[in-house]
Parts: C-alpha cells; sequence; structure tokens
C-alpha cells in the first residue's frame, strides 16, 4: 500500500514537473521561473542526501555550488564554447575540491562541522571575490552564454529558447536525482541511514563512519556542483554570491522548510523558495524576512517541513 | 589457543585510575561474567577491549593477533561485536531494517550499490531468521524506537548476532528491565551459549543472571581484579563477599 502510494506521488511530481512551463504561465509565472526551481531543488535535495540521510550538517555547499558555478562561466569563456563540456569541469572541479576539504574535516560532527564547513566556503568566495582579472570580482564574470548543444544529427538551441533549456535542465535533473535515489536505495545508502540514526551502533556494527560520511559528502557535492553550474547557465552570469554563506543558509533552509527526511521534501521548499523570492521580491525588497517568518513556522509548529504537513494528512 | 587474553591493561583518566593492572583469558565457548559494585571499572574494561576507549598501558590480544591498536571498526571485522549499556539501535527505522543493516555489513556489501535478486533473497532470509531467534518476527516492521525496552535490548542482541561473532560482549544485557523481560534474555544469552557454542563476556548486575549462566566469573572492585573462579568459587570467597555481595545482601 506504501509503496503504491509513492508510485502515484513519484508520477505525479514528474508530470507536474513536465508540464510546468505550461500550467506555469497560467499562475502568472514564467519559464526561468521553473528552471530556477529546478536548479534550487537539485542544489537543495544534494545538500539533503548529506543533511536528511546521513544525518550531517554541512553550512558550506554554496563552495561547490559556486565553484560549479564559476567552472562552467570561465570555461566557456577562456577555454572552449561548448555546455557540456562545461558542465563536466564544473563539477569536476568542486567534487575535487569537496574530496580534498571533507577529507580534512570528516572527523568533525555537529556544530564543529557545520562551522568549518562555513570557513572553507568562506575561502573560496574571497578568492573569487579578489581575483578580479579572472573571475571578475564582485561584477561578476559576464561575456559569456551558455552554447546551443549540438547533438549531430540536431540543435537545441538553449541560448534563445527557454522551453528547450528548461527540458535540458529537468533531464539533467531527472537523472542526477534518480541516481541519488538508487544510491539510498543500496546497501550503502542504508549504511548512511545507520549512521544518520546512530553513529556509535554503525561504528560497532564495522561501518567506518568516517569514510561513508566522506564518501556521502562527496556525492552531495557532486551534485551541487552540478546545480551550480546550471545555475551559472541560467543566468548567463556568475558572481561572488553564488559561493557566500547566505547560499548555503538558502539550501539549508530549503531542505527544512520542504522537509528534510522526505526525499521530495527539499523540492518543495525550493518551489516556496523561488515564489516567494520572486512575488514578494517585486512588492517589498525585505522579502527575506518573510521568507524568515515562513520558516520559522513551519519549524515550531511542524518540524518534519511542508511535506511532514501533507503526509500526515493524508495519513490521518 | 585462548580466544581473547588481555594482559595487564590499564586506564587513567587523568588522576582517576578506572582499571589497574587487570589481566583475563577467555576460552572459545566460555561465557565469562564481568561482575563488581558500581564504578569498579567494568564498562571501561569493555570498552578497551572492543576499541571503543585506548588503554593507556597493556594488551589486547584477539584469537593470536595483537589488536591493542586497532580502530572499532577493525576489531568487529575481525570477530568481536557488542552491546551497549544503554542500548543503541536506530530508533527510527524497523526491526527489519535495523537487522538488515547489519546483515549486509557484516557480509561486506556495505559499499554494494546494487544487490542481485539471489543476494537480496539471502539477505532477507537471514533476517528473518534472526527476528525468530529475538522473538521480534511479529514486531518487524514496527519502528525500533516504539518498541520496549526488552525488544530494544533484543533487537541490539541480534544485531550483534547478526555480524556472527566468534566472541560477543554484552554490558548489562538486563539492565532496567523487569522479572519477565530479565527472564527472556537470560534464556536468549543461555541458548546462544549452549546450543550455538557462541563466545560471550557480560556485565551483569543481577547475581541470579550471573550465577545462572557463567562458566566463569572475574570480579573488578575499585579498578583492580579482586577474584577470579567459578560461580561456586566466587560464592565462597571471603573478600568477594566483604566487598561485593556481602553488601548486596544487606
Amino acid at each position: 500500500m506504501e509503496t503504491l502510494n509513492r508510485q502515484t506521488a513519484n508520477i505525479i511530481v514528474w508530470l507536474l514537473l513536465l508540464a510546468m512551463p505550461f500550467w506555469i504561465k497560467a499562475l502568472g509565472g514564467y519559464t526561468e521561473l521553473c528552471t530556477q526551481v529546478l536548479v534550487y531543488a537539485l542544489a537543495a535535495m544534494a545538500l539533503n542526501f548529506l543533511l536528511g540521510f546521513t544525518g550531517v550538517l554541512s553550512f558550506g555547499h554554496a563552495a561547490y555550488f559556486g565553484l560549479g558555478a564559476y567552472g562552467v562561466a570561465m570555461t566557456i569563456k577562456y577555454l572552449v564554447a561548448s555546455t557540456p563540456l562545461a558542465l563536466l569541469v564544473g563539477i569536476v572541479v568542486g567534487t575535487i575540491a569537496a574530496a580534498i576539504i571533507g577529507w580534512l574535516i570528516v572527523n568533525l560532527r555537529g556544530v564543529y562541522f557545520a562551522m568549518v564547513t562555513i570557513a572553507f566556503g568562506q575561502v573560496f568566495y574571497f578568492i573569487t571575490f579578489r581575483w578580479n582579472n579572472v573571475t571578475g570580482g564582485d561584477d561578476g564574470l559576464t561575456g559569456w552564454s551558455r552554447v546551443p548543444i549540438d547533438l549531430g544529427f540536431t540543435r537545441i538551441d538553449i541560448l534563445h529558447n527557454p522551453t528547450a533549456f528548461y527540458y535540458v535542465v529537468l533531464a539533467i535533473f531527472a537523472v542526477a536525482v534518480g541516481i541519488m535515489a538508487f544510491l539510498l536505495r543500496s546497501p550503502f545508502g542504508r549504511t548512511l541511514l545507520a549512521i544518520r540514526e546512530n553513529e556509535r551502533r554503525a561504528r560497532f556494527l564495522g561501518i567506518p563512519v568516517e569514510r561513508h560520511i566522506w564518501l556521502s559528502f562527496l556525492i552531495s557535492c557532486l551534485f551541487v556542483s552540478l546545480a551550480g553550474g546550471l545555475y551559472a547557465l541560467l543566468n548567463n552570469f556568475v558572481d561572488p554570491r553564488a559561493l557566500r554563506w547566505d547560499m548555503s543558509g538558502n539550501f539549508v533552509i530549503i531542505a527544512v522548510l520542504g522537509g528534510m527526511r522526505s526525499f521530495w521534501g527539499p523540492m518543495i521548499g525550493a518551489a516556496i523558495f523561488v515564489v516567494l523570492q520572486d512575488y514578494v521580491s517585486s512588492m517589498t525588497e525585505n522579502w527575506m524576512s518573510f521568507l524568515g517568518l515562513f520558516f520559522v513556522l513551519i519549524v515550531l509548529f511542524f518540524p518534519r517541513g511542508v511535506l511532514g504537513i501533507l503526509r500526515r494528512k493524508s495519513l490521518s | 589457543m585462548s580466544l581473547l587474553r588481555v594482559e595487564n591493561v590499564s586506564k587513567h583518566f587523568g588522576s582517576l585510575i578506572a582499571v589497574d593492572n587487570v589481566s583475563m583469558t577467555v576460552e572459545p565457548g566460555e561465557l565469562r561474567a564481568v561482575i563488581g559494585p558500581n564504578g569498579a571499572g567494568k564498562t571501561t574494561f569493555f570498552n578497551m577491549i572492543s576499541g571503543f576507549l585506548n588503554q593507556t598501558s597493556g594488551k589486547i590480544v584477539f584469537d593470536g593477533e595483537d589488536i591493542s591498536s586497532l580502530w572499532p571498526a577493525r576489531r568487529v571485522w575481525r570477530g568481536i561485536a557488542r552491546t551497549f549499556q544503554i542500548t543503541e539501535v536506530f530508533p527510527e527505522l524497523s526491526v527489519r531494517e535495523n537487522l538488515r543493516i547489519a546483515v549486509e555489513v557484516a557480509s561486506g556489501y556495505r559499499l554494494h550499490l546494487w544487490q542481485s535478486r539471489n543476494i537480496d533473497g539471502e539477505v532477507k532470509a537471514r533476517v528473518v531468521d534472526l527476528l525468530e531467534m529475538g522473538g521480534l518476527a511479529d514486531k518487524a516492521d514496527r519502528l525500533v524506537g516504539e518498541l520496549s525496552h526488552g525488544d530494544q535490548r533484543s533487537t541490539e542482541i541480534m544485531m550483534a548476532l547478526a555480524l556472527k561473532p566468534r566472541l560477543l560482549l554484552l554490558d548489562e544485557p538486563t539492565a532496567g528491565m523487569g522479572d519477565q523481560e530479565t527472564y527472556e534474555i537470560t534464556q536468549l544469552i543461555r541458548k546462544l551459549h549452549r546450543d550455538q557454542k557462541h563466545s560471550i563476556v557480560l556485565i551483569e548486575h543481577d547475581m541470579r543472571v550471573v550465577f545462572h549462566l557463567a562458566d566463569r566469573i572475574m570480579v573488578l572492585a575499585e579498578g583492580k581484579m579482586l577474584a577470579e573462579g567459578t560461580p561456586k568459587e566466587i560464592a565462597a570467597n571471603e573478600t568477594v563477599q566483604a566487598a561485593y555481595l556481602g553488601k548486596a545482601a544487606a
């Protein structure tokens, strides 16, 4: 019964995503907004691989998001005009950085881990902020744009056709999310749940806890780098704010808001976040205070997030 | 060859000497109890065997190999499994999932990303065996965190057994339990020892349990070994009576 419900839920989610560019217009939105939801959802779901399913809080995921974004932007601007290759470079750069930093910090726990991830994140922020002639400094990296994808038999013009770009991002999103779901259902994924549930028990079952947390961190950062790369492509622009600590905070807020114990929770969080940002910020500068209020209410009254509320409703 | 040989281990926490120069030898198939008043250093002693703490001095030899400096997971891989005084399980997962993780890790599948139908079937069958042995079959799909204290304890013991240990360390398996639960756990441990020939070292407070189960008993007091022998010898030992049993009886 429960698996049936889960299947139905999955089908509904994918149908909604497939049709989003159509129904969003009825609600007064536009296609780029849909793409933005996907990008934030991917980033928050990747963070949640670590936060919700391994029980480790990183407050520095913007670093790898930003490295992915700069990797993509700089590849296209300085090296080669190819979107797939640029994305590959972005992922590799972000993941290598995560491998090294993760290895250094994997023995830390709880708030110490979170603090050190912020610190490392800020290191990358200041590098991009200061290194003017390469990264464009505070002004960001301009003078490049995403490149249409040539498949040989056909050409997808993701630059001029936002709908085409949305579906390319959706396809990438589907693969990434599929891989994460697959990993979480594997024996390896269950060892991560074990670590989340009780690190001491996990260790004394013979799970090398640090190694598995490192792997989880790596996987999480790989997909966050991918999200960052897509973010740069979406905006045809990247600036140091993409890897500042408040961006890391956004990912955590999105995951917790949507519900970090559920796989799709962060996507709902991302939708709420992007919509609030878009609508409320057109009315007031202080849209963040509305988000903050909303966040506090959810955390106080529904610690399992928005999806947690919906689930409880469907059970009762 | 002895299964476990603990040679002159000590543990100092600053100026406090928690365990002072204690030695112990456990033979294969033996059930050894470690008893002593609160603060005698029993759990610290256990923690050094399982690798939770490093000893200040001394040596721990398991099956002929010096394991004194191995980290905990490696000791588990060598065959030492343990339970804790305060039950350590995965509370938000079902009993079945708890056991499944243990079985998979023990079978070396912890890094596997995929399981063939055959292996999946083997894992599930082993989980069902463990559920039945622990009397947990009817609670298999409930969250462990919702179960009674006794059932949580059984789950933990079954998880340790899932590792197919060569030595099982049980830290106060009946702590905080009612008479009925104590009886059930005692029966379970007796079955593991007598029928399945598991080698077990057990810390216990409940004297009825200890004298009922143990082949040999070691008595600790204030970090030192006070006596060692069969239950009969320990019951007759005057030093032990004065330091421990006498107090409990009074």
